[in-house]
């Protein structure tokens, strides 16, 4: 079936385009969206000029939810909500399907879900409840990232989880502190960050620092680093000075640049850094299930949301993301109405 | 209940260096009617979809059906008429004969050439037609539009800003449809070929719903040309 996408073509320039679906799997109709400092690289050129060559003209956007339209097997109803997985594993491998190089991910070389419609395997699609919140649900997909890191972190951290440190005040900071608060409840969670009008909204940790104004006698178990760029650096390198011997750095912030690491402090202190990137099929589960037990966090993650745009045109896509790219804080919401 | 009635009775007598009419051309590696039609199956809303195609090419596109889409009980193909409003009351009557003619039951209508339709055409369609009775779907006329009764030199240039291309699906309530279209006599039946037309001269109104660009009607061989070319830059 024919099915009419919009891509980005270059920087800043979006168009029309036409594509082919078979209808042998699930359609869904995306309905709230959300934009990804990974979407705005591109949209802004950010990134390497070859990467922009390769992989555009492309759909961006592998935060979204929507409604099903047809599933070809009959296990979904029509209009039942749902959120995506935009990670597509290509066939069996070795490693988590988020980590396989075989894996396709949508907004990466693969169209994301600016579109009319969207086809995609049934395990690539999670039911949610039609009370969740739309404009949450639309960044599930980043939640689940923070998810799949913090159980990552479970299975590898072999001291005491008695006091973790977040760094970066940003989206995923505020998502990671939250989730940590909510799975591990008997864990002192402090939160290091720079601004402090976006500290200020992570009331629910158990203590907030700026990061040029830590006390000595702070020190952590483990640590989530959520800053990326090259601010990544000296994040870590906080981390490795207050971090306990033996603890985990689990590694969430992109950078475009190489990060320099202390590396005689790891081998001293016997540090596991653990990279995290993208979640798959069983940490959006997780998400949706947590969320359902756990009501109250809706209205903490309610604070993220600092736009909510109206798509009808190109253009009204074009606005958001500029104006997502003004705002220093929170997630940009596109209704989808294309 | 929900009808779709695609209208492929048109015999293309502006698509020129052909015999078969432009809804059986293939856009990629199917018939032009067969994309149209994918559209409307795919939306659970439409009870049935009904198939006017010109009365020798029914069992034609009843085989084009069960080999692309499979043998599906939604869908029906009958004969259109002579003209765009006969058609439109092929489907009417279709529709009295085999469920009866509700207060609430709606009818969208597409032309079979226009397979980019989108499904949030098609949506807004439903919605308008159940709220309002009657709707169009419409782009702003993006070229000055000039008025010229002779021909040869301009009568006016109206304000574009008031002005929209009609596109398609145009959507109604059944009952209204049936209603206004048998009123006309058969000089009115002539000029209207619009069913939109059809209720604004009745005095009803007749909502608008934003169309897109993409949603080209596939009229003359450039269109053929030109939706194969975007087609085939889409798999880039």
């Amino acid at each position: 079936m024919i099915n009419i996408v919009y891509r980005l073509k270059s920087p800043k320039f979006f168009e029309e385009s036409i594509d082919e679906i078979e209808l042998d799997g699930v359609v869904v109709r995306p309905t709230y969206l959300s934009i990804c400092q990974a979407d705005q690289r591109y949209y802004q050129g950010s990134r390497p000029a070859e990467i922009l060559d390769k992989k555009l003209p492309m759909a961006l956007i592998h935060e979204a939810i929507g409604e099903v339209v047809f599933d070809s097997k009959c296990n979904f109803k029509s209009g039942d909500k749902v959120v995506m997985i935009p990670n597509t594993p290509m066939g069996d491998d070795v490693c988590r399907a988020n980590y396989s190089y075989k894996s396709k991910f949508r907004g990466s070389g693969f169209d994301g879900f600016t579109s009319d419609l969207i086809k995609l395997e049934d395990d690539r699609i999670v039911k949610l409840p039609d009370d969740f919140n739309d404009k949450v649900c639309a960044f599930i997909e980043l939640i689940s990232v923070a998810y799949q890191g913090i159980t990552k972190f479970g299975e590898i951290a072999i001291t005491p989880k008695d006091k973790i440190g977040v760094w970066g005040d940003g989206n995923l900071g505020f998502i990671t502190a939250l989730f940590l608060k909510e799975l591990y409840p008997d864990s002192t969670v402090t939160v290091f960050g720079k601004h402090q009008e976006n500290l200020n909204l992570f009331s629910f940790a158990d203590e907030i620092y700026r990061i040029h104004d830590v006390p000595d006698n702070v020190d952590i178990d483990h640590a989530f680093e959520c800053v990326g760029s090259s601010a990544s650096q000296s994040a870590i390198e906080q981390i490795i000075d207050l971090i306990n011997p033996q603890g985990t750095v689990n590694l969430f912030g992109v950078s475009e640049y190489p990060i320099p690491i202390n590396t005689r402090m790891v081998l001293e202190k016997g540090l596991t850094i653990q990279g995290n990137s993208r979640s798959d099929r069983e940490d959006f589960i997780g998400v949706v299930e947590t969320l359902k037990e756990n009501p109250q966090l809706f209205e903490y993650l309610e604070k993220l949301i600092t736009n909510t745009c109206e798509i009808n045109s190109l253009n009204d896509l074009k606005e958001a993301f500029d104006k997502d790219y003004l705002s220093k804080f929170g997630k940009t919401i596109l209704k989808w109405n294309i | 209940m929900i009808f779709a009635a695609i209208l492929a009775g048109g015999i293309g007598s502006r698509m020129g260096g052909t015999d078969t009419p432009k809804q059986f051309l293939d856009l990629g590696n199917k018939p032009v009617v067969i994309h149209t039609i994918e559209k409307f199956v795919i939306n659970s809303k439409i009870d049935k979809i009904i198939v006017l195609t010109p009365q020798n090419f029914v069992n034609h596109t009843v085989h084009l059906i069960n080999e692309f889409i499979g043998e599906n009980e939604d869908i029906v193909v009958i004969e259109g008429g002579e003209t765009r409003n006969d058609t439109l009351m092929n489907s009417i009557s279709y529709i009295d004969e085999n469920f009866g003619i509700d207060d609430d039951s709606i009818i969208i209508t597409h032309d079979s050439v226009r397979p980019f339709v989108t499904h949030r055409i098609i949506e807004d369609n439903i919605d308008a037609a159940r709220r309002y009775g009657a709707c169009d779907t419409v782009i702003p006329a993006t070229d000055t539009i000039v008025e010229s009764i002779n021909a040869k030199t301009i009568e006016s240039i109206p304000v574009r800003d008031y002005y929209y291309q009609g596109q398609t699906p145009q959507s109604f309530n059944v009952r209204k449809l049936f209603n206004l279209i048998n009123s006309l006599t058969p000089e009115e039946s002539n000029i209207l070929t619009d069913a939109c037309k059809i209720f604004t001269l009745k005095d009803e109104d007749v909502y608008l719903v934003e169309g897109e660009v993409t949603n080209i009607k596939i009229t003359y061989p450039y269109d053929l040309k030109l939706a194969n070319t975007i087609l085939e830059d889409g798999y880039d």
